[in-house]
């Protein structure tokens, strides 16, 4: 245990704790490094790897033109920190300032990053989900694996979910080749993120590249063989598939439940911090030393209305990471604050999408320039008279142009271009999917009635069928849910 | 200085080798109205934000009230002369420099499907052994000379063959197309030099030389036609692609622009890269220690004498607000990219020649999208050629600094760059 | 050697590809792949290709570089 120190003496042979040992984790120690932080570092990471980057594992590596095991990450500078890969963070002592290991090991520090991402959801089926064939896709093993079962040769493969991940391995699918079925629940693919309209443009693309898309289905049930591999799938329209790989796609959920009895407002939706990255506690009071970067944070941001986003993209990690490094060792007069305009780019079918901003926090669409018949335009969101958002297909060398738009809260329909302009720019709906019941209960209630007596307590986990039956309940009620990814 | 004494002193021959001291002048003003109604910009972050904005257009023959050159006086030494030489030029089907989307975008396409990836990834990687030879052989032929001339004998003729070769130009036509594309360089003058007798006459020389270079190139473009062979041109005249073929006076204008730009700019930073090396004791000792900085230090002396030292085809389409300053639909734009390039608001300490800045991005390329189509041949060419030096040539000394420049201000360089050398290594 | 691109800042010109083709990649107009962790053969086109890019937008690691490069990157922390 260590006592409380200021933050000179913090920089200078002060202790620092990072959990989650990828890019977010990484980042963050090289940034404390060049903020001039001379004291302890630890990182600890539950994956036996060196840091590496994830974006290629469902592209280039699947192609089979990268090993999955050669994307590790360049270091920016020397940190010269104590590593503990492989072995799992299993508790938080707040008081007490440690992190307990799975080792048994407890780790105290003055200040502690927690970045310790999301986890691919498994298919839901567990003996099914067990079969031989069936993969998801969040690390290097994972896509060692898929991408051997790719090159041997499958008869069909089954992507289970259309959002940008389960997209790209279709598009590489078909690129090796392959037979690749998409069964997407929603009307088109990447709809959750980019909406129907959109969707569309990218169902397109899907079919002319030879994929079976079946969008507005879902998949009912996995078959495997007398051997356990996978071998047909059965889906909600009654039709069934012979398939020998299935990727479940199907999002992800936020690592968090070694945080369970911290205190700390962490749950389904990752750990609510500040705009300084500094972690709530459960009442949604800010901590001083405990800090969230990458994909498991959640902040609330001021060009959307002070909502709090959760941003699973590459570059939310890094800049989330240098300004959590920044506010660790800083006075507090100098304590920056993180205001990502989030952007994000999936190469698939040939064509590189990029979006600005937050696109599925708006409600309408207008195409401003290029033709969306040709894959090549660019396209704004707006909410209530004001951009929001925008995404390019293989015109990203105009994204600044809407950047700067969104960064000063310009109005919608934007400024409009003088030459290349769609044939039809009309203000349209951007038609986003219903945002469905969060996939668990907010496992956080309020006690007490006097308003001096109440505090909040974390509800111990439900079964399943009750969380569902709550999760209904409480989106009535609940607002908007904002994602960025899908 | 007010605005428009700045641009025209920055515009002089006589200030060619330093126009710098008027850029800052100039640049006091990021955003400033010179006269004609031309906006100069020499501030980065206003570069780089108009360069992305789609309602400023490259085409000029979006410009009202163009001038023509007839009715222009040159002696009013102003930036209209250069609008209505360049409209002369380009002005009938444009390249692709001075087209919008989507025609530009398609152009582009067409062209780079035979030079560069995804289409041709080979074509310029193919070109290295080829480079690695021509620069040897170069310094093979000064081994015995105690001074060389690093433009005319270093510089000069690597661009040129290469560029030849990718296109199926002759290489045989060079004296008749070097001594053309010359005179057109040097006639497209600005300011108080054009008027004078000589300037005048440099204007004439360059009207004819123009015309007897764009038979030329009609000339290879239709030889192309009719009889396919190798290179660019040929390819360009058969082309099947997803976007068809463009049209025979845009392939012209098109191969006209891809073999000058192709060639001319890229000696000027060859030069510049042994002139700034030279100027800065040292640097040739460091790189060839540490030859991981020599791409690096190509692109930290490209931001400091920028090849392209402005482009001038820009036209506002609409009010464009910039930084407080309202740029009125209508007004030409220019943007000074070596103005840009020392921008102390972008690049600390910016006169400084520093292998170790951060601030790297610099606009001696361009940006967006009228970025050099060829960046990635000059490279390849610069970097070849730098390496070769810095591993054969011995002692180099300067002998004149600063050397003579060209006359051209558009696409700066010097003429010579003499220098004194111990001898060539093998 | 490892690189990362920042397939953010990258606006897909390509400027890079040729000049370390092995290890870059265009995927159809626009879209960029890359091979993050390039044979260290490849070191002087990856170098080449990094300085070239106009947004700088290759990541190159500071720490497998020769020790020629890695002595002058420490004298250079201890300037700081
Ligand atoms: C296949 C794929 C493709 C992608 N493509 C793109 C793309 O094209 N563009 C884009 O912007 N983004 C993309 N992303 C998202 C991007 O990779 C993430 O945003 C980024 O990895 C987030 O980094 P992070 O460090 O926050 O989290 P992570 O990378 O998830 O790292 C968290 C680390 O913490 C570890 N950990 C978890 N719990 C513990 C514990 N209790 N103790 C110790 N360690 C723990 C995890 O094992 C993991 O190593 C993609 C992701 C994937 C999986
Ligand atoms: C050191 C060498 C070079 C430099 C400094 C340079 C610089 C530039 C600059 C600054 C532009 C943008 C002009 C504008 O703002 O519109 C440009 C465009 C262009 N360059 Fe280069 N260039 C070089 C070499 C080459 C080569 C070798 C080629 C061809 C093989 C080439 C072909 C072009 C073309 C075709 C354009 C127009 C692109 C478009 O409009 O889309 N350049 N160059
Ligand atoms: S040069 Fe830079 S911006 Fe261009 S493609 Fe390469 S990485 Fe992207």
């Amino acid at each position: 245990m260590s006592t409380p120190k200021n933050e000179n003496a913090i920089k200078k042979n002060g202790r620092i704790v990072i959990v989650g040992a990828s890019l977010a984790g990484l980042r963050a120690a090289e940034a404390l490094r060049n903020e001039g932080f001379t004291g302890h570092l630890t990182i600890i990471g539950d994956e036996p790897h060196d840091p590496y980057d994830r974006p290629p594992l469902s592209k280039q590596v699947q192609k089979g033109w990268v090993r999955a095991d050669h994307t590790k990450l360049p270091r920016l500078r020397e940190i010269n920190a104590e590593w503990k890969l492989g072995v799992a963070a299993t508790s938080l002592d707040r008081a007490k300032r440690v992190v307990r290991l799975a080792n048994g090991e407890q780790i105290g520090g003055d200040r502690l990053l927690i970045a310790t991402g999301v986890r691919a959801r498994q298919w839901p089926n567990r003996e099914e989900a067990a079969l031989k064939g069936v993969f998801t896709l969040r690390t290097c093993d994972d896509a060692a694996h898929l991408q051997a079962a790719l090159a041997a040769n499958p008869r069909r493969v089954l992507v289970i979910g259309a959002g940008f991940i389960g997209s790209e391995v279709a598009s590489v699918c078909r690129t090796l080749g392959l037979k690749v079925t998409v069964a997407e629940r929603a009307a088109a693919p990447l709809a959750g993120a980019l909406g129907n309209v959109i969707g569309a443009i990218a169902a397109e693309m899907q079919r002319d590249a030879g994929v079976d898309l079946r969008t507005g289905v879902s998949v009912s049930a996995l078959e495997g063989d007398a051997k356990g591999h996978v071998r047909r799938a059965h889906l909600s329209d009654g039709s069934t598939l012979d398939i020998d790989v299935v990727l479940a796609s199907l999002g992800s959920i936020r690592n968090v439940e070694w945080l369970d009895g911290s205190g700390l407002a962490a749950g389904f939706w990752g750990v609510a911090c500040d705009a300084g990255c500094r972690a709530f506690d459960i009442h949604g009071v800010v901590t001083d030393h405990i800090f969230v970067a990458g994909d498991v944070a959640r902040s609330p941001h001021v060009l959307y209305e002070y909502q709090f986003l959760s941003t699973e993209f590459w570059g939310n990690a890094v800049l989330g990471a240098q300004i959590a490094a920044h506010n660790m060792v800083c006075a507090e007069t100098d304590r920056r604050p993180y205001l990502l305009v989030p952007s994000n780019w999936s190469g698939q079918f040939g064509v590189n999408i990029k979006t600005i901003g937050v696109p599925a926090f708006g409600d309408e669409l207008i195409f401003t320039q290029g033709s969306p018949k040709h894959r090549r335009f660019a396209a704004a969101y707006g909410r209530r008279g004001r951009i929001v958002g925008a995404v390019t297909f293989d015109h990203g060398k105009w994204l600044q142009f809407y950047k700067a738009q969104i960064m000063r809260s310009g109005p919608f329909p934007p400024l409009q271009a003088e030459f290349d302009l769609p044939a039809d720019m009309r203000v349209i709906p951007a038609d986003f999917p219903a945002r469905g019941v969060p996939t668990a209960a907010p496992d956080v209630v309020l006690t007490g009635h006097d308003p001096s007596e109440r505090v909040a307590e974390y509800r111990p986990r439900t079964a399943r069928a009750e969380i569902r039956k709550a999760a209904t309940a409480a989106n009535k009620e609940q607002k908007k849910q904002w994602r960025v990814a899908s | 200085m007010t605005p428009e004494q700045a641009f025209t002193e920055a515009m002089k021959f006589e200030n060619r080798p330093n126009p710098y001291p008027f850029f800052d002048e100039l640049r006091k003003t990021p955003v400033a109205r010179v006269t004609n109604g031309i906006y100069v910009v020499t501030g980065y972050k206003e570069i780089l934000a108009l360069i992305h904005d789609p309602r400023i257009s490259a085409d000029l023959r979006n410009r009202p009230n163009r001038p023509n050159r007839a009715q222009t006086d040159p002696s009013n030494g102003d930036g209209a002369e250069i609008e209505a030489e360049l409209l002369e030029k380009y002005g009938k089907d444009p390249m692709m420099i001075i087209a919008d989307p989507p025609d530009h975008d398609r152009a582009r396409r067409q062209a780079m499907r035979h030079f560069g990836p995804p289409h041709s990834p080979d074509v310029i990687p193919n070109m290295e052994p080829a480079c690695v030879r021509i620069v040897n052989d170069m310094l093979d032929k000064t081994k015995d000379k105690k001074r060389m001339d690093v433009v005319d004998d270093y510089a000069y003729p690597l661009p040129v063959t290469v560029i030849c070769r990718i296109m199926g130009v002759p290489l045989k036509d060079e004296p008749q197309f070097h001594a053309w594309i010359a005179d057109m360089m040097a006639g497209a003058e600005l300011g108080p030099d054009a008027a004078t007798e000589e300037g005048k006459r440099r204007k004439e020389k360059a009207s004819a030389s123009r015309i007897g270079f764009r038979k030329y190139i009609i000339q290879l473009v239709e030889n192309a036609e009719k009889k396919p062979s190798e290179g660019m041109i040929s390819k360009l005249a058969h082309d099947d692609g997803p976007d068809g073929r463009m049209s025979p006076s845009e392939i012209a204008n098109n191969v006209a622009l891809i073999f000058i730009a192709g060639h001319d700019s890229t000696v000027n930073l060859i030069s510049h890269c042994v002139l700034t090396f030279l100027r800065n004791p040292g640097t040739i000792d460091l790189l060839r220690r540490r030859r991981d900085l020599i791409p690096r230090a190509i692109e930290e002396v490209l931001r400091l004498e920028s090849s392209v030292n402005f482009w001038p085809t820009w036209t506002a389409l609409a009010d464009i607000e910039i930084n407080g300053t309202t740029i009125p639909s209508g007004s030409p734009i220019f943007f000074m990219y070596g103005a840009a390039n020392r921008d102390p608001r972008k690049f600390r300490d910016p006169n400084k020649f520093d292998l170790e800045r951060e601030e790297k991005e610099s606009l001696g390329w361009g940006a967006g999208i009228h970025v050099c189509f060829g960046g990635q041949l000059a490279r390849l060419e610069v970097n070849t050629a730098v390496e070769a030096f810095l591993r054969r040539v011995e002692n180099p000394k300067l002998v004149i600094d600063p050397p003579p420049y060209r006359r051209n201000a558009l696409f700066r360089g010097p003429l010579h760059v003499l220098i004194d050398v111990d001898g060539v290594r093998d | 050697m490892r690189i990362v691109v920042d397939l953010n800042r990258c606006l897909g010109y390509a400027q890079c590809v040729p000049l370390a083709p092995k290890t870059i990649k265009l995927s159809g107009e626009e879209a960029l792949e890359y091979d993050p962790n390039p044979d260290d053969s490849q070191r002087q086109q990856v170098l080449r290709a990094a300085a070239s890019c106009p947004v700088q937008a290759i990541i190159v690691d500071h720490l497998d570089a020769g020790p020629e490069v890695q002595r002058e990157h420490s004298e250079k922390r201890k300037r700081h």
